[in-house]
């Protein structure tokens, strides 16, 4: 049995502000598979994880800086990215 | 095909002398500039904080230029985005797309505005006269303008 290796959690704008933090170091629990289950587990982090990822359908996410969607694997991320959709221009 | 995400104001006919100098191969250049409004459903602007995923942005740019290029016949395109806190009446972003004829440089630009619209990892946080800071939602209406540009056969 091989341990989780370690991934960097990257967070912005009101997802940043709700949790209170940019960007956090950890291994994710085993048995993650995709990022729908990542999103799942955030929600269970505590109260300030509830009231950001609590709402499903919102938080957008990007693996190693490419947008993905729920259903993509999340196996050899390296940085896996939760943010609002984006309002830039 | 550069793009620049950056604190910094940026001089609209500087970026069109630098694109186009030295070159006769060019005989239509679009610019656009998004700047910010100061009022918004009656409601006066103060500032606005433009916050964004370094590294993921430049790349979502590229990409939109890429794309762009395999759609169009451009000789030229540019994007430049700020980011930071930013006032009424200050510019936001800057398009510019350079073609032999002006269809392809219109319509290249409105698709390279669509495409940041909805992808580029910027977000807008607005503080107005007399309440605290709030961030911008998405709207429905950019996602269906990128939508848009799969469907159409040009």
């Amino acid at each position: 049995m091989s341990a989780e290796p370690e991934i960097t959690l990257r967070y912005f704008a009101w997802v940043r502000e709700k949790i209170g933090r940019g960007e956090e170091r950890l291994a994710l629990p085993a048995g993650l598979k995709t990022v729908a289950d990542v999103l799942a587990w955030q929600s269970t982090r505590g109260a300030e994880f509830e009231d950001a990822f609590g709402k499903p359908g919102i938080i957008r996410t990007a693996i190693d800086r490419r947008h993905v969607k729920s259903t993509a694997p999340i196996d050899g991320a390296h940085e896996i990215a939760f943010f609002p959709p984006v309002t830039g221009g | 095909m550069p793009v620049r995400v950056q604190a910094e104001d940026f001089d609209v006919a500087a970026e069109i002398a630098a694109l186009t100098s030295g070159r006769t191969d060019i005989g239509a250049l679009v610019t656009f500039t998004g700047l910010v409004r100061s009022t918004q459903d009656g409601r006066d602007l103060v500032s606005m904080m433009l916050e964004h995923y370094p590294g993921m942005t430049e790349a979502e740019l590229e990409a939109a230029e890429a794309e762009a290029a395999k759609r169009w016949p451009l000789a030229a395109s540019l994007i430049i985005h700020r980011v930071g806190e930013l006032h009424p009446g200050s510019n936001i972003v800057l398009v510019i797309t350079a073609s032999q004829h002006r269809q392809a440089a219109f319509q290249a630009a409105e698709f390279l505005m669509d495409y940041l619209k909805t992808r580029a990892p910027f977000w807008k946080k607005e503080t107005f006269s007399g309440s605290e800071a709030a961030w911008v939602d998405a709207r429905e209406c950019d996602a269906e303008a990128i939508a848009r540009w799969a469907s159409e056969k040009r």
